[in-house]
């Protein structure tokens, strides 16, 4: 791999078969894996990317610390349940408790586009100060660009956020063992189709609300009882089997999933029917899948039951060493079958 | 969920599955023909819990997978079209053309939105009248009735922005096609729940008859599909050959009277090439006489294409279940949903699709 300033010539990735960017390479799926690992892994590797884990860990003088960044461009910007600002904030106050640490501060970088409304920017940024607020994190610099009309979809928004690591060694995919229990926080799907919803112009009854939230609270109320947490993680963007997926691969262990155990909302499995979606591809902004030895399973899913975020917390299955890097899910009505990552969007089905 | 979860039962299922266990004499082969069971049978491991004399084929029944190849290319002239916004179920935005797909042509510039319904593309073109407005009308019977209204109701409206490019195909031509191929060894057929919702099931009678093949009308959840099994090899081990309906919550045996009527008074019955398995008489729909000013290869003067070469991808013999995906050499090599040779690798209904996401991985990580 070529050091060179356009390293993208030397890059590994058929540039022939993709000329351009396509939308299946921000859905999460396989596509953005790919251009993950063979553009920017491959370009900038170092033992903290490397970790392909929500945030970087690294150590300052003693402190361990935790950094993260995101982009937000949902599409509307109001949605049931949230907004791209109040996402924005806690979109990365997860990724750090992802990784075990306290989040403490974020930047925030608006795009703005000509033309986008002072009054929903207002809103967007009420809805950050508060957001911040319940976070426990303090917004501590930013910047703000303006593009011409036609540009930029009204409004984008990037955080970066830093968080310091008190409790707990390693918590990334590599930190996952055979013998591990999953346990996932809550109920799947709702976020995606509260956006979909919206996008779309779809009304469900009832309607479905994002379940965008901070969840660090519970992640830290998880390492202060003393639960050794070997991986954490939420399941953004391509939904609950990619997030499985990707962990199943970079800690090349087999994980074993219930699909009778898998929460999911009345509200969404109505929706995710009618359009022909499956639920464990839907995006989520205020769940998360942690990884625990065995025997510390059933403590730590009535420890984080105490939460009101995650009264539906449950295990869902365990780790093991076969298959390696292979999700398997035990269907409801006692069949088998492999979850992997898809290659783009979920399209709703004809028929 | 009422409705879902009864069929999704998983003691219900055990039961089913005991009764056919118990069934059983001899090797039977029964074809699901519809995509959305193909993908319901892989999804929920439904051949694998079966009895080893029963063996599952999947036909023709994913309308994405048969529509030809001539057609997408078609279609990704129509939407780079400069003014055109082109309309489209979402599955077929990614179905490869000879060189391309519509999600690349939009990349690249192409005015496309993925509806869910044609009456979603008939309000574009209310919105955007200095546009014109193509959708892509695509299905067995089961998607014709709502797309004929859309025509129905822009002739009515007078809606001239809008045209419809029409792949329609009819289930009972295809079967009959596979019925009389010399390598068929078919025993039984489920037959697609909801392309009957629509047309009933007296249509299938003189299949029944004239090849002696027993054809149950099933529905698309894990009990349905193994009550329909069930109902099928009851027949052929009682010599039997007639058509029952399983999927008796949603299929009426006169169908829906309006929604042929719809059919009728806007599409007539033309001859349809599948892709990958050729050229089936009587087999689609096509407009009318009455409203050929909404084709879209008239309207955009389309030339017939000649037929693309097939290529690396075996669809025709997955479609008529002469061929397995794993079959292919090319099955997860050459060929995946990012970068398909065919169809099936991409439709939500194709059978690639449904071993590729539900089963490959297994089968690569024991290669």
């Amino acid at each position: 791999m070529s050091d060179d300033e356009d390293a993208g010539a030397a890059c590994p990735l058929p540039i022939s078969d993709y000329p351009e960017i396509l939308l299946a390479h921000g859905s999460g799926g396989t596509l953005t894996h790919r251009l993950i690992e063979s553009l920017f892994i491959a370009a900038f590797a170092n033992p903290a990317l490397e970790a392909r884990h929500d945030g970087a860990v690294f150590e300052i003088g003693g402190t361990r610390l935790a950094f993260t960044t995101d982009s937000y461009v949902v599409d509307p910007p109001f949605f049931p349940g949230g907004d791209i600002g109040s996402l924005a904030i806690y979109g990365t106050v997860n990724d750090l408790a992802m990784c075990g640490a306290r989040p403490l501060y974020v930047s925030a970088g608006l795009i703005l586009e000509e033309g986008f409304a002072m009054a929903a920017l207002q809103r967007v940024v009420a809805s950050m100060k508060a957001a911040a607020a319940r976070a426990g994190v303090e917004l501590v610099t930013g910047d703000t660009k303006v593009v011409g009309k036609g540009c930029g979809d009204g409004i984008f928004i990037n955080t970066s956020g830093i968080g310091q690591i008190e409790e707990g060694e390693g918590i990334s995919p590599k930190g996952v063992r055979p013998g591990d229990i999953v346990i996932l926080s809550g109920d799947i799907g709702r976020h995606g189709m509260a956006v979909m919803a919206a996008r779309e112009g779809l009304e469900f009854e009832p309607p479905i609300q994002s379940d965008s939230a901070p969840i660090s609270g519970p992640v830290l109320a998880l390492a202060a009882a003393g639960i050794e947490l070997h991986c954490l993680r939420d399941p953004t963007r391509g939904g609950l089997a990619t997030t499985l997926v990707e962990i199943a691969e970079t800690s090349g262990t087999g994980i074993g999933i219930d699909e009778s155990a898998v929460p999911v909302s009345d509200p969404v499995r109505g929706a995710c029917e009618i359009l022909g979606l499956d639920p464990f591809y839907v995006a989520n902004e205020g769940r998360f899948v942690a990884f625990v030895p065995a025997g510390e399973g059933e403590r730590a899913s009535r420890i984080l039951a105490g939460d009101p975020l995650c009264r539906d917390a449950r295990i869902i299955g365990e780790v093991t060493d076969a298959p390696a890097g292979t999700v398997t899910l035990r269907t409801l009505i006692g069949g088998s079958r492999v979850l992997d990552m898809l290659s783009g969007e979920q399209l709703p089905r004809i028929c | 969920m009422e409705l879902v979860d009864e069929y999704r039962d998983l003691a219900q299922s055990r039961e089913c599955l005991r009764a056919i266990s118990e069934l059983v004499t001899r090797p039977w082969t029964i074809m699901e023909v519809c995509g959305g069971q193909t993908h319901g049978i892989v999804k929920f491991g439904i051949d694998r819990l079966l009895p080893s004399e029963v063996s599952l084929l999947h036909g023709p029944g994913c309308p994405v997978c048969v529509t030809p190849v001539e057609m997408i290319d078609s279609a990704i002239d129509i939407a780079l079209s400069p003014d055109v916004i082109f309309t489209s179920f979402g599955d077929m935005a990614r179905v490869p053309g000879c060189e391309t797909n519509l999600l690349m042509a939009k990349a690249r510039g192409a005015d496309l939105r993925l509806v869910y319904s044609p009456l979603d593309a008939l309000e574009i073109a209310r919105a955007n009248p200095g546009r014109q407005v193509v959708f892509f009308a695509v299905g067995f019977e089961t998607t014709a009735p709502v797309t004929a209204m859309a025509v129905h109701r822009a002739r009515a409206e007078r809606i001239a922005n809008f045209s419809m490019l029409v792949a329609h195909v009819l289930v009972p031509p295809a079967m009959e096609a596979i019925l009389s191929s010399p390598e068929r060894r078919i025993d039984g057929f489920l037959a697609a729940g909801h392309v009957c919702t629509v047309m009933g099931t007296e249509e299938y009678r003189p299949l029944s008859e004239r090849f002696g093949v027993p054809i149950v009308v099933t529905g698309f959840e894990p009990v349905d599909i193994l009550q329909g099994v069930y109902m099928c090899l009851r027949q052929l081990e009682e010599g039997r050959a007639e058509v029952e309906n399983q999927y008796v919550r949603a299929v009426r045996a006169s169908g829906n009277p309006t929604a042929r009527d719809m059919i009728t008074e806007v599409f007539q019955v033309v001859p349809r090439r599948w892709r990958g398995i050729g050229d089936i008489p009587a087999s689609g729909l096509g407009l009318s006489p009455a409203y050929a000013e909404f084709d879209a290869e008239r309207r955009f003067r389309l030339g017939r294409r000649d037929p693309a070469p097939e290529g690396e991808c075996i669809s025709g013999l997955v479609l008529q279940g002469i061929a397995k995906p794993m079959d292919c050499p090319q099955f997860g090599r050459r060929c995946t949903p990012e970068h398909p040779l065919g169809a099936p690798m991409v439709s939500s209904e194709g059978a690639c699709a449904a071993y590729f996401k539900h089963r490959a991985k297994n089968a690569r990580a024991a290669s």
